[in-house]
């Protein structure tokens, strides 16, 4: 291997005094040819800055290269310092020696133009190619990538596709160039975990394929394992460790590092459920869904619909006091249009809900994903927590007020927050706030739509025990809602595995992690990113999500189900 | 296409309101037709002649058959008669029409190639001495009224150059492109002034949202030059806010701009509307009124075709 990259004591500032103002302090590190690296570390930690440095695309973010070196040898053998490069062998170097793939595939395309002009134009810049030559790199690469059916898709435009599409329509166009360097900056991050999966085997390939070395910036180190040779762990502009990545997985030396890999939520397959509050027989459900379904009618052509999106279709499950049903799955699986239903929030098409006896007049309440756009920043928090109370005809008298102070107590938050506004708290703070606001009027059930996702992971950590806490205090019910196996480990008593609109898979926590039956279930654990998972080769699998549109008067047939165990049933699939 | 058709069915429900309200308004302005038609000389009118006169012109039935007579005729194709040309009032609207028509389109031209390639140059040296001084000149631009940059105008041509535009009638455009191009620039380009000024600032700050997008960032990163950045990946998605203010500002000009109008002596639409009100034609401000609703309605499904044709995100839905 042979020296590709060498950056010596990099250093970036932004604003008006770049000096003063540096997120970049001093990092150093080396590349060889078909290397990966990998960045670890927090948002604000410096990584993005770093990486985007190498083809000086930082200057279009306001960002200043104040120290330093950028050594890249290219592809004809020279040697070129591209912190001191002028704009011109910039154009060059970006696309032809350094390509890049960025984390938001949904905007990181531009939306007026089609997928195959955007491939054709990365063809164009790096090799010269144009028309009928350009047209045929790029069905190639398409293939590469391996995007089914590329003739089609070429005419194509962005919104038409789904991200994980998009995200190999990117790869796509960096690999035009075929560069030597690609940076991947938090390429899966905005993805579902099986299409992070794939899109993790899809680089490791090509690697294997052409060579070419990467730099791959995540947030995620249990992402890493299965990819790199050598991280860096990065903390706030600095390099605190870097090394072989074996040694800094087993063996870490900086606490920053240990910090890291101890609070990433490890997925154990089970073995870490929850053993309180099991199901006892008989038991008296307080909620009751029976063949829930709901519809969004598409296309109206003309009063009459053309179709409609089946968004949940024939889901039936129950729920206990002081139990955690968990529903699992992908993005537009209708696990949140499952919720949403539950609370009335959007029409039922069909089916009952039944809401058993409890002691509170709404027994529902609902805490959304994100804590900064679920609470109005207008209102003081306690306004914010009399809402529910009021639209409910109570008045704000002192037993509402000792109930927020009680509530404020228990959720671990000071009660001088009553008189504060919402974006004087943290993130963490704010989804105690929010769950609050649900407990406000002793609801039976919780219904926590991907509650702690959006939070940091030891945030993330302590408010999962806040929740569990809680539960065992006022005996609640929660539906939780999540795509993460991890978390879901470490909060459900339960298990549905929605796919498609439909539950596929459900029981007890331990037996559906330990023993998915489901193919979709399979699929779905094996894809969850670990640190033991190291060199791991995925098979690249394109299972794509089907459609859930279908024509007026579509009814599924119905569900076949057969027993795996006490508490575990799995939908029969039809033999392929 | 079904969607054209959709909008096309709305138009005439529209129309009615706005014939119904105009129909209405106008007769609760102060003050009778007939003493506005014959001025002084009303006073001379028997009661007789008076009521003889009013049932000539229809006025005196109770409004609501005055609104289904006028009504009737519209179904007919026929607007009414303008009681001050003795014309009928399409006759008088089509006679004025070419005039504010070219007008606007070249003030609306005008504007455009100014005001976008200013625009997109203020975004990309955002902050730099060049984006100042556009910033300036569109603030300069917006806040001059344009009687002022028109007298300016005219001042500058007669006193330095010794140069009068031509003023009273009209050279239609097939009847001499030249002569008829010659005679509206100089209103064109007074209008187009503060058009330009608003379609810059508003080009500047849609260049700058799209300068920031992740797929700008993208088109760089495949060693994009600054050129192909601006004008192929970063304008065409900054072109919808544009074309918007275009729209609704080309509507405005189409009711006529008395003002330009009445400086340069052209006989359009604005001075058309002016008079009729003020001498209580009835049927002429019902109809021009009508007219200008209804190139209203035009002009906004003209932009909504243009916003399909620009985003392909609105042209064609998810696969």
């Amino acid at each position: 291997m042979t020296g590709l990259l060498s950056v010596k004591d990099l250093r970036v500032g932004f604003g008006q005094d770049p000096r003063a103002n540096e997120v970049v302090k001093g990092v150093s590190f080396d590349l060889a040819a078909g290397e990966i690296l990998a960045i670890v570390g927090e948002s604000g930690s410096g990584k993005s800055v770093s990486a985007l440095s190498i083809n000086r695309l930082v200057d279009f973010g306001g960002g200043r290269i104040t120290h330093g070196a950028i050594h890249l040898t290219r592809s004809d053998g020279t040697e070129l310092d591209v912190a001191r490069a002028d704009e011109k062998t910039l154009l060059g170097i970006r696309g032809r020696d350094v390509g890049m793939i960025f984390q938001e595939p949904m905007t990181s395309l531009n939306p007026v133009h089609t997928v195959g002009a955007q491939i054709e134009e990365a063809f164009r810049l790096s090799k010269g190619l144009t028309g009928a030559q350009a047209h045929k790199a790029t069905l190639d690469v398409l293939g590469r990538v391996r995007i089914p059916d590329a003739q089609s898709r070429l005419g194509y435009y962005p919104h038409q596709l789904s991200g994980g599409m998009r995200q190999r329509i990117m790869i796509a166009m960096a690999l035009a160039a075929s560069p030597r360097l690609l940076i991947a900056d938090e390429p899966t991050t905005a993805l579902d975990v099986t299409v992070q999966a794939q899109i993790m085997a899809l680089l490791a390939e090509l690697r294997e394929e052409t060579g070419m070395a990467m730099i791959f910036i995540t947030h995620d180190i249990g992402l890493v394992a299965g990819i790199a040779d050598r991280i860096m762990v990065m903390q706030n502009g600095v390099a605190v460790e870097q090394g072989e990545a074996d040694a800094v997985l087993d063996s870490p030396q900086h606490d920053y590092t240990k910090h890291l890999l101890r609070a990433v939520p490890h997925f154990t397959s089970g073995k870490a459920v929850r053993n309180d509050g099991r199901r006892a027989e008989p038991h008296e459900p307080i909620v009751k869904v029976d063949d829930l379904v709901v519809r969004f009618p598409v296309g109206k052509a003309w009063f009459k619909p053309k179709g409609a999106i089946h968004a949940v279709d024939g889901v039936s499950f129950d729920l206990v006091p002081g139990e955690t049903l968990a529903i699992v799955g992908e993005s537009g699986c209708g696990k949140s249009t499952t919720a949403r239903a539950l609370l009335g929030l959007n029409s039922k098409t069909r089916g009952e809900i039944v809401t058993g006896s409890g002691h509170s007049v709404r027994p529902v309440q609902m805490v959304f994903q994100d804590p900064f756009a679920s609470l109005n920043p207008r209102l003081t928090v306690e306004a914010l927590l009399a809402e529910p109370a009021i639209a409910n005809g109570q008045r704000r008298d002192d037993t509402l007020r000792a109930r927020m102070a009680f509530l404020l107590d228990r959720v671990g938050l000071p009660q001088d927050a009553l008189t504060r506004y919402p974006h004087q708290f943290s993130g963490g703070q704010r989804q105690r706030l929010c769950i609050a606001r649900a407990l406000m009027l002793n609801p039976d059930v919780v219904v926590l739509d991907e509650a702690v996702s959006a939070l940091d992971v030891s945030v993330q950590a302590k408010v999962l025990e806040l929740l569990v806490d809680l539960q065992q205090e006022f005996g609640l019910a929660y539906l939780f809602i999540s795509h993460d196996m991890a978390v879901v480990e470490r909060i459900a008593h339960r298990i549905a595995v929605m796919f498609a609109g439909q539950i596929v898979e459900m029981g007890e926590a331990r037996a559906v992690l330990s023993d998915p039956q489901h193919s979709y279930t399979k699929r779905l654990i094996a894809a969850v990113p670990a640190i033991e998972r190291r060199k791991q080769r995925f098979a690249v699998d394109m299972t794509q999500v089907p459609s859930l549109v279908r024509p007026p008067g579509f009814e599924p047939p119905p569900a076949q189900w057969r027993e795996a165990g006490q508490d575990h049933r799995v939908r029969i699939e039809d033999t392929p | 296409m079904s969607y054209v058709v959709q909008r096309l069915l709305t138009f005439p429900l529209i129309l009615l309101g706005v014939s119904i309200l105009v129909f209405v308004a106008i007769r609760l302005v102060p003050g009778d037709a007939i003493t506005a038609m014959l001025g002084t000389e009303a006073g001379l009118l028997t009661p007789v002649q008076r009521e003889a006169l009013a049932a000539y012109f229809g006025i005196d039935q109770p409004i609501w058959a005055q609104y289904l007579r006028w009504l009737t005729g519209l179904f007919q194709g026929d607007l009414g008669i303008s009681s001050i040309y003795g014309k009928p009032v399409l006759t008088v609207i089509l006679e004025r029409f070419p005039l504010t028509l070219q007008l606007s389109l070249m003030s609306m031209v005008i504007a455009l190639s100014v005001g976008v390639p200013l625009g997109v140059l203020a975004a990309s040296r955002n902050e730099r001495p060049s984006d100042l001084v556009v910033r300036v000149l569109a603030m300069l631009g917006q806040s001059t009224p344009n009687f002022v940059v028109g007298i300016l105008i005219i001042y500058v041509l007669s006193v330095f150059f010794g140069f009068v535009p031509a003023m009273g009638t009209f050279t239609p455009l097939f009847a001499d492109p030249l002569a008829s191009i010659a005679q509206l620039i100089f209103p064109a380009i007074t209008l187009g002034f503060a058009f330009a000024a608003s379609v810059t600032r508003i080009s500047r700050s849609a260049m700058l949202d799209v300068l920031s997008d992740d797929y700008v960032r993208t088109a760089r990163s495949k060693g994009a030059t600054p050129m192909s950045v601006i004008w192929h990946h970063a304008l065409p998605n900054a072109l919808i806010p544009v074309v918007t203010l275009s729209g609704v500002e080309f509507g405005y000009l189409l009711g006529g701009a008395v003002i330009v109008e009445q400086i340069f002596a052209l006989p359009g639409l604005g001075r058309l509307v002016l008079d009729a009100i003020t001498q209580r034609d009835y049927a002429l401000v019902q109809g021009t009124v009508l007219f200008i609703a209804f190139n209203f309605l035009v002009v906004n499904l003209l932009v909504d075709l243009a916003y399909v044709a620009l985003d392909p995100r609105i042209r064609i839905g998810r696969r």
